[in-house]
């Protein structure tokens, strides 16, 4: 296992536009080195945003890492990229089993099971969740990680500094819905497309938005209701939210209108704390 | 100071939690109507809002999700509601404790900038 790691590794290093990304980080996360296995799933992600076997594969290092919410985002975006990747679906069927939701956990098992009428293990997790047991996890991580060292052998892979230079790496949208500005209205890091064009947006919506920090400040001073914490906004074909992930900083989440407002909200609850550890290690 | 708008700001203050409410004129700040706690600055909040606004609507075009229908403004003690009436160009304000209901409210506002549209 260790020589297949190191093999893998040194392949990615080599190519780091290949996929090998995927089986090294399942590798490393069989192996239970699971903060490894999340850097190198989350720096392929980085480049393979419209993978849905990165999503899922990320998804399965979360999960073994107990971080049930975004795993549920990651598999929930395989299957908007892919509506008939089992592994998500698969995914999906154990969060649900693991909330109480044996209704929804089925119904995830029974599309599964219509992709691969074959697969005898969605069958028998078919059963377990009839029979009220929990259906076996995406193949959990057998040991805990031990520390890892400079000469890890992912250490090849891990980075040159990824979430240095990328702000929201691996967050659903990176790269066409989220902004980070400064108070100037530069841009700091994500970027924006046209919601119906296309079209790079970002610094025209970054000039627009120059100031909004301090006049939202503003008003909610003058009306004594405190510090402005979010700013949400229902347009004809999209939604979007603002928020301040520091007294500098704007940060802005764009999604099509069918993304409800609320659910805007929590995805931009993410979006800035990983902006403020960002800031912060930006000095 | 409410003139004919009475009736239209009266749809939003009966809603529980709402501290007051204002429409404006989008293009310029001022106060149209008002019907606002005591203590309330209310141009100097229509100006401000007004302005947000502008800078909303203008960054909601360039990303192409189109104006906005509807947007507030969240804070530690309450919120700032808002809907632009579009063919009149007003914006149809309130003021509002956190922990309104913020679904109710923006029905209110969007029946309310109807009437004043």
């Amino acid at each position: 296992m260790a020589d297949d790691i190191r093999a893998l590794s040194t392949q990615l290093a080599q190519d780091p536009q290949s996929l090998v990304f995927l089986r090294l980080a399942d590798a490393l996360r069989r192996k239970g080195q699971l903060d490894a296995a999340l850097r190198v799933a989350l720096n392929g992600l980085e480049r393979h945003p419209h993978l849905a076997d990165a999503h899922d594969l990320y998804a399965r290092v979360l999960t073994d890492k107990h971080d049930y919410a975004r795993a549920f985002d990651e598999w929930d975006m395989a299957l908007r990229i892919a509506p008939n990747h089992t592994g998500a679906l698969k995914g999906l069927a154990f969060l649900y089993f693991k909330v109480g939701d044996l209704a929804q956990a089925e119904a995830h098992l029974d599309l599964a099971r219509r992709v691969e009428p074959d697969d005898p293990t969605i069958t028998q997790a078919i059963e377990m969740v009839r029979g009220g047991a929990s259906p076996p996890s995406p193949e959990p991580a057998p040991a805990s990680e031990p520390a890892a060292t400079a000469a890890s052998p992912t250490a090849a892979v891990s980075a040159p500094a990824l979430d240095e230079s990328r702000v929201f790496a691996g967050l659903e949208g990176a790269q066409e819905g989220l902004l980070l500005l400064d108070a100037a209205g530069r841009v700091l890091g994500g970027a924006l497309r046209h919601a119906t064009g296309g079209a790079d947006v970002t610094d025209a919506v970054a000039a627009y938005l120059a100031g909004v920090s301090q006049e939202a400040a503003r008003t909610t001073k003058l009306l004594g209701l405190g510090a402005w914490t979010g700013l949400s906004a229902e347009g004809r074909a999209g939604n979007v939210h603002l928020a301040q992930p520091s007294p500098e900083a704007l940060l802005l989440v764009v999604r099509e209108r069918g993304v409800p407002l609320g659910r805007l909200a929590i995805l931009a609850q993410r979006a800035t704390a990983m902006a403020r550890r960002w800031l912060e290690r930006q000095g | 100071m409410t003139g004919g708008f009475g009736h239209v700001l009266d749809l939003i203050t009966r809603v529980r939690g709402v501290r007051g409410a204002m429409l404006v004129a989008g293009d310029d700040g001022v106060v149209v109507a008002e019907q606002l706690m005591e203590g309330i600055k209310g141009a100097a909040v229509a100006a401000l809002a007004a302005s947000l606004a502008g800078r909303l609507h203008r960054a909601m075009e360039a990303a192409g999700v189109g104006a906005s229908v509807f947007w507030h403004l969240q804070a530690d003690r309450g919120t700032l509601l808002v809907v632009p009436a579009v063919a009149s160009g007003i914006l149809v304000v309130a003021v509002a404790e956190p922990d309104v209901n913020i679904g109710l409210v923006r029905l209110e506002l969007l029946r309310a900038a109807e009437t004043a549209g």
